[in-house]
């Protein structure tokens, strides 16, 4: 499921997505790994805990399908959807939400 | 008084002394962010409370009446939006508590009505859980039918209803469609709900799961997702286009100030001095006439021409809030922010204190951590708030040429506006980098944000802005302006020599400018501005006002206008120091008196004074140093 809108794909940043998916050989571990258009599953939230809760309320609830958006200019913060809404996190929360290792 | 929109609802409004026996019953309206609640809080009340298009708009509690068809008045409550009943920030503690019974000013509500977003009712339902173990008597709304109805979502409000234990009615609080269902339990006995069960309220999972399947046995249809959001947002989040068209945005409403309003701002002049003549031909030679003439209509009415662009600024930022750009633009800041310690959700009260500091102080209170609260609350009045606009405007028309420096997109005079503009930002990044390294320190909060879906800014919202902003324009224009105008004219006409005024410079107005004079003189003010700075304490806008009274008191019988009198007092180094020091100085007493009940005491606001007060006169020092050293 990729869906790019009217902007993306080619041109800017393009090269750059290309080097790190060299960089990347292994299967998307953290939400952080998750490039735009890109799906994963939750596993668990590594959070304190009040920060879980929160994302939780918001939708990132362990086995809930997360779909990455756009970044912001500089790859941070992204939108990813969730549970029918949008929400904006940066890397460094979304390097401790852990997804589901698929077969 | 009846609303227009009430009819429909069968509820009557009463604005205006309350009916005898007062409000019979307290009715709280509860949801997440951003789902309507303060829209429908104005449907039922015939209230302007503000709505926008992202979380976190309504950070206090707002009443309202609303009077049934059998006579009988019910109090209403706007709350702050909030996710669940743990609260994080300080909007979100305001609803808990109230819910809680923990404010001692407020009883406890009699019934809720809980709103919830229609078109993600299985994320919105999870508060459900909550409220209805509260035992309350409880309506259960779901809002935005209308897009629920366009995006091809569906849902059975009997079976929800009956799965609930507790009523549930459809609403488009926007179109104003299904309200009478609300009537009609607000007209009933209130009654508790009867739910079956309920999920542990502890575990998010648990309750999520629950109502996935609560929506699943009302056979809940969730809509599409929103196309056009998504294709905005590939161009607005884009790291090249993105970026480009705010600033082409920007640019645009700044040349828009300039040149598009320069025509209504000349319109506006000439009816006043039009009419400030008729006056003066009208009335019988007195002092009574010389209060009128160069008092009043020279102190009122020249602030009163900046009103044109302080609309188009409104309307601009009112498109921003009410399309939901703005969460994307927090979204874009965010990188920005943490760099000097804050991050994307200060952003919002940043913007918003563009329009003004005083409601930008208050929307402070979403962001979760206390010290970011507080560092946010003390940079926010370096943003260039409406208040300088007319300021600014006149003293960059009157030394500066308008030249096109970019064809016609960009001239002289707007690039030395949005220089300004540039100049309170950058104060503001410095001050916050000061600030979280030294005296707020903190932990960096996680960046949590909902983005809303774009929608069309109505033109009647769009509209109900602009008139609510001129009136408290010329609220403003009225009293504080209208005040300082007549007093200042006194000052100016006291004491009396021989049974006649003073010249002016001899008068008292004059010697408290000359008082001031040695300490502003490095600045390159005489000691007109001086008087300026003085008044200006009250509102910045007020200096304007001044200058004309003492420009037309001062003036030989053709009067000059105000751009004029302004080269003749300043030359270009004091014309630049002048704006220096109104980008940096905190010449606005509600935003002390604002910044004080936030923060909980002085410390904050003197604090805050005094280092806005010492970095206009050492910036302002410095600005006309290099300025004449540099002309001359
Ligand atoms: N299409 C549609 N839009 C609506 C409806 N009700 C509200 N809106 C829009 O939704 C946005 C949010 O409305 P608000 O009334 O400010 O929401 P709120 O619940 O008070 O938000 P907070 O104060 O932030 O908690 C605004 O842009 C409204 O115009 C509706 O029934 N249909
Ligand atoms: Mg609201």
């Amino acid at each position: 499921m990729r869906s790019r809108g009217w902007f993306g794909g080619r041109g800017w940043g393009r090269r750059r997505r290309r080097r790190r998916r060299l960089r990347r050989s292994r299967a998307p571990v953290t939400l952080a790994d998750l490039r735009e258009g890109e799906s994963g599953v939750v596993d668990s939230l590594q959070l304190p805990e009040d920060v879980a809760l929160r994302l939780m309320e918001l939708g990132f609830i362990p086995g809930t399908t997360v779909v990455a958006g756009r970044a912001a200019p500089g790859g941070d913060p992204r939108v990813y959807r969730v549970d029918g809404s949008e929400i904006a996190l940066r890397r460094e929360t979304t390097r401790h939400l852990l997804l589901r290792l698929l077969g | 008084m009846r609303s227009p929109f009430s009819e429909e609802a069968n509820l009557q409004v009463t604005s205006g002394p309350a009916l005898l026996d007062g409000p019979t019953a307290t009715v709280a309206l509860v949801g997440p962010p951003n789902c309507g609640k303060s829209t429908l809080f104005n449907r039922l009340t015939g209230l302007r409370q503000k709505t926008a298009n992202f979380p976190g708009v309504t950070v206090e509690r707002h009443h309202g009446t609303v009077g049934l068809s059998d006579g009988r008045e019910l109090e209403i409550l706007d709350l702050p939006g909030t996710y669940s009943l743990t609260p994080r920030s300080e909007d979100e503690r305001i609803t808990d508590d109230l819910l809680r019974g923990k404010m001692p000013e407020v009883c406890i509500p009699d019934a809720v009505l809980l709103v919830l977003d229609s078109t993600n009712l299985g994320r919105h339902l999870v508060l459900a859980a909550p409220m209805l173990a509260l035992e309350k008597p409880i309506l259960v709304i779901l809002n935005m039918a209308d897009e629920l109805r366009r995006r091809g979502g569906e849902v059975d409000v009997d079976a929800l209803s009956e799965r609930l234990g507790a009523p549930v009615v459809l609403v488009s609080a926007a179109k104003g469609e299904g309200l009478e269902g609300i009537s009609q339990f607000l007209e009933s006995t209130f009654r508790a709900p009867d739910p079956v069960g309920l999920p542990v309220l502890q575990s998010p999972p648990s309750c999520r799961q629950w109502a996935g399947q609560v929506a699943a046995e009302s056979a809940y249809r969730p809509p599409v997702a929103p196309v056009w959001t998504q294709r905005l947002d590939s161009l607005f989040l884009h790291s090249f286009f993105g970026p480009l068209v705010f600033l082409l945005v920007v640019l645009a409403v700044f040349q828009t100030i300039f040149s598009a309003a320069v025509p209504l701002m000349d319109g506006v002049e000439a009816l006043i001095t039009w009419s400030g003549g008729w006056l003066e031909s009208a009335l019988p030679d007195s002092a009574l006439k010389s209060l009128l003439v160069e008092g009043v209509w020279g102190g009122v009415g020249s602030v009163l021409v900046f009103l044109p662009q302080i609309l188009l600024l409104f309307l601009f930022l009112g498109i921003l809030e009410d399309s939901g750009y703005l969460a994307r633009a927090a979204v874009i800041a965010d990188r920005t922010m943490a760099k000097v310690g804050l991050q994307g959700k200060s952003f919002i009260p940043l913007l918003s204190a563009y329009a003004c500091a005083v409601p930008a102080v208050m929307a402070t209170r979403t962001i979760e951590n206390k010290r970011d609260r507080f560092a946010t609350i003390l940079i926010a009045p370096f943003m260039t708030c409406a208040a300088r606009l007319p300021v600014y405007i006149l003293v960059i028309a009157a030394f500066m040429e308008s030249r096109p420096l970019l064809g016609p997109f960009l001239g002289t005079r707007a690039a030395a506006l949005l220089g300004l503009y540039l100049l309170g930002f950058l104060a503001a990044l410095v001050t916050a980098v000061i600030l979280k390294s030294t005296i707020l320190r903190s932990d960096r909060t996680p960046f949590v944000m909902e983005l809303p879906p774009y929608r069309w800014p109505t033109a009647k919202s769009l509209g109900l802005r602009l008139l609510d902003r001129s009136k408290i324009f010329l609220r403003r224009a009225g009293t504080v302006i209208l005040s300082v105008a007549v007093a200042l004219w006194i000052l100016a006409h006291l004491p009396l020599v021989d049974g006649q005024a003073p010249e002016i410079g001899e008068s008292l107005a004059g010697t408290m400018g000359r008082t001031i004079e040695p300490i502003i003189e490095p600045l390159g003010f005489d000691w007109k501005i001086g008087v300026g700075l003085v008044t200006s304490l009250a509102a910045r806008e007020v200096i304007v006002g001044t200058l004309g009274t003492l420009n037309g008191i001062d003036g030989d019988e053709e009067s000059t206008g105000l751009q004029e009198a302004l080269r003749q007092d300043l030359d270009l180094g004091g014309a630049v120091a002048l704006l220096v020091f109104f980008a940096f100085a905190m010449q606005c007493m509600s935003t002390v008196a604002m910044v004080r009940r936030e923060t909980g005491g002085w410390r904050i606001p003197i604090l805050q004074f005094t280092y806005m007060g010492v970095l206009a006169y050492v910036g302002a020092f410095v600005a006309n140093q290099l300025v004449t050293w540099w002309w001359v």
